[in-house]
């Protein structure tokens, strides 16, 4: 069974001559590697450039409201459940009248927080999360900290934006594809 | 001498001593960036603009590791092994004619640390004592790794010195001088010791990447087998000096192959550059401009050298050490040997470049031999 169609296969014949003289071997060798010394480099000069991770790339979360700007997580509480390195935890409360624009569902998170030494980032969450509120988002990482002040990160970091809301940017493969080959932040 | 021409030689000393740590300084950076652009990366570029701090950066590493002493070794020669390292390394500087002469009124100084008649003679003992900082080196750290390193480098170095050995005498023979300003001023223009001797140029080309340590013949420091080689047990500046020594031997290196095999200062064109300068800028000026131009060719030769030494490091896979010691005892030993031989007649016959005919009869034998040979026999690759 061949598994790749750039395998040599192998010749244990004894060595000519002239490949005894290692000279035309190492020659043709040099030849290879000169060209690699012009050849277009690969290297992303990462923190200053960096490259489109893919619409499934799994970042930060981010706790997501509905059109009318109201949250949508109602702290069930499956997220913490489902998550396998216990990184969530919430305090629930109950919605009065007057903040009927701010939370859509009668009970909401009054406390969110994700311990991000913790979080694994697998995802788990955004999965079992029966009102599409937590996702991870694919464009941004959670920044180097070193503080452990700044590690457990609060409602106020993780609830979306409505000036700048966070939306998946492509949906099928060709359209990341495009945007693999194009996309050098 | 007076008291002038003997600060112009002090100046000269200092510079090419200045020049030689500097590119080896440098070429620790090159190294990596050669060896990233050859793998298709780009090598540190973080410490300034194209990295070029990366040197200081590491300089200051170096200097601020633990300086440790292994207790059981023996104190004076643990320290003595990587000077000594330095010192033989860039003492062979001091016989290279980096240059042709200096006019300074009405003298005419060599650009040339020290003119020795006997000048290969001397490289080649300097050569030979190298050894000894690694010999001492691995000895002093009282551990097995480290001897075995210092064996194997020491092993490699005396038979590859044979060769090498050999190689110069061919050259020698060629040009009836011992001194390198000779053996330079005969490859005046074009006339390089190459076109006469590319058998010799081989051999002495393989034997000083065996004489460096360098790849293919970089056994000395193994981490497979030996931990670290020889300089196991070091650390901080000493190991630093191991490392650097390793640097200035192949420049240094790179600069006696260009005495020997490349004409040294000379260029082709050199004697129209030289009449152009002297009608430009008279006869004192102009003499001096053309050293500088040739000076700095014999620089660019060894730079390339260089870059050459480390082209081969990553392409070449190294030898195992049977291999080794088959390739400089049945291989390069009786070829170094039938070079002087023929190199003899041809003196003998008043031909210069009698040497050609090995590199001819090696061809027609590779050809018919490569012909001859019975077809690659394939193991199919899905057994
Ligand atoms: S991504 Fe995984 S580890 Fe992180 S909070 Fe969600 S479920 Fe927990
Ligand atoms: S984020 Fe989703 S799963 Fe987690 S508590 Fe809120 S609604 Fe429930």
């Amino acid at each position: 069974m061949q598994l790749t169609n750039r395998s040599k296969e192998v010749s244990k014949k004894e060595m000519t001559f002239a490949e005894r003289l290692y000279l035309p071997a190492i020659v043709s060798g040099l030849g290879i590697t000169i060209k690699h010394f012009f050849a277009k480099k690969v290297t992303i000069r990462y923190p200053e450039v960096k490259r489109y991770l893919g619409p499934v790339f799994r970042g930060q979360h981010i706790l997501k409201r509905d059109d009318e700007g109201r949250e949508r997580c109602t702290a069930c509480g499956l997220c913490a459940v489902a998550c396998p390195a216990e990184a969530i935890s919430m305090v629930a409360a109950e919605r009065t009248k007057e903040e009927k624009h701010l939370y859509r569902e009668e009970k909401y998170a009054a406390v969110y927080e994700v311990n991000m030494l913790r979080c694994i980032f697998c995802g788990l969450c955004e999965e079992a999360c029966p009102k599409q509120a937590v996702y991870l988002r694919h464009d941004q990482f959670v920044p180097v900290f070193t503080e452990r002040e700044g590690v457990v990160y609060g409602k106020d970091k993780l609830v979306e934006d409505m000036n700048a809301r966070y939306n998946r940017d492509s949906w099928t493969k060709e359209e990341w594809s495009e945007k693999w080959k194009n996309e050098r932040v | 001498m007076d008291t002038a021409s003997w600060i112009i030689k002090a100046l000269i000393i200092v510079g090419v001593f200045a020049v030689t740590l500097l590119i080896a300084t440098y070429s620790t950076l090159a190294e990596r960036k050669i060896a990233g652009f050859m793998q298709d990366r780009l090598g540190p570029d973080r410490a300034g603009p194209f990295g070029v701090f990366q040197p200081l950066a590491d300089a200051v590493k170096m200097f601020f590791k633990e300086d440790f002493i292994p207790a059981q070794a023996n104190k004076w020669l643990f320290i003595a092994g990587p000077c000594l390292s330095m010192l033989t390394a860039l003492m062979t500087s001091a016989v290279i004619p980096f240059g042709d002469t200096i006019r300074y009124e009405e003298q005419t100084i060599a650009v040339q640390g020290v003119e020795l008649n006997v000048g290969i003679l001397y490289v080649f003992g300097i050569v030979s004592l190298g050894v000894y900082g690694l010999m001492i080196g691995g000895w002093a750290s009282n551990n097995k790794f480290s001897l075995l390193g210092a064996v194997r480098a020491a092993s490699q170095n005396i038979s590859y010195e044979i060769a090498l050995g050999l190689s110069i005498i061919a050259i020698i023979m060629s040009a009836g001088s011992l001194s390198l300003r000779d053996i330079v001023n005969q490859q005046h223009g074009f006339a390089w010791n190459i076109f006469y001797q590319p058998v010799g140029f081989i051999i002495f080309v393989t034997c000083a990447f065996a004489e460096c340590n360098r790849t293919p013949f970089d056994l000395p420091e193994c981490e497979t087998e030996l931990v670290g080689g020889y300089h196991t047990e070091y650390s901080s500046m000493k190991l630093g000096f191991y490392l650097f020594s390793e640097y200035i031997n192949m420049f240094i290196s790179s600069l006696v192959v260009s005495t020997l095999y490349l004409g040294g200062f000379n260029y082709p064109g050199m004697d129209w550059v030289y009449a152009k300068l002297t009608a430009l800028a008279g006869d004192t000026t102009g003499h001096n401009l053309a050293t500088l131009i040739g000076f700095l060719a014999l620089f660019f030769k060894g730079l390339f050298g260089v870059f050459f030494f480390m082209w081969v490091r990553w392409t070449v896979p190294r030898f195992r050490f049977d291999q080794l010691m088959d390739l400089g005892w049945k291989a390069l030993f009786p070829l170094a040997i039938l070079n002087i031989f023929f190199t003899g007649a041809g003196e003998m016959l008043g031909y210069h470049g009698f040497t050609w005919i090995i590199v001819g009869i090696m061809t027609i034998l590779a050809a018919t031999n490569a012909v001859k040979a019975p077809p690659r026999k394939m193991y199919p690759a899905d057994v």
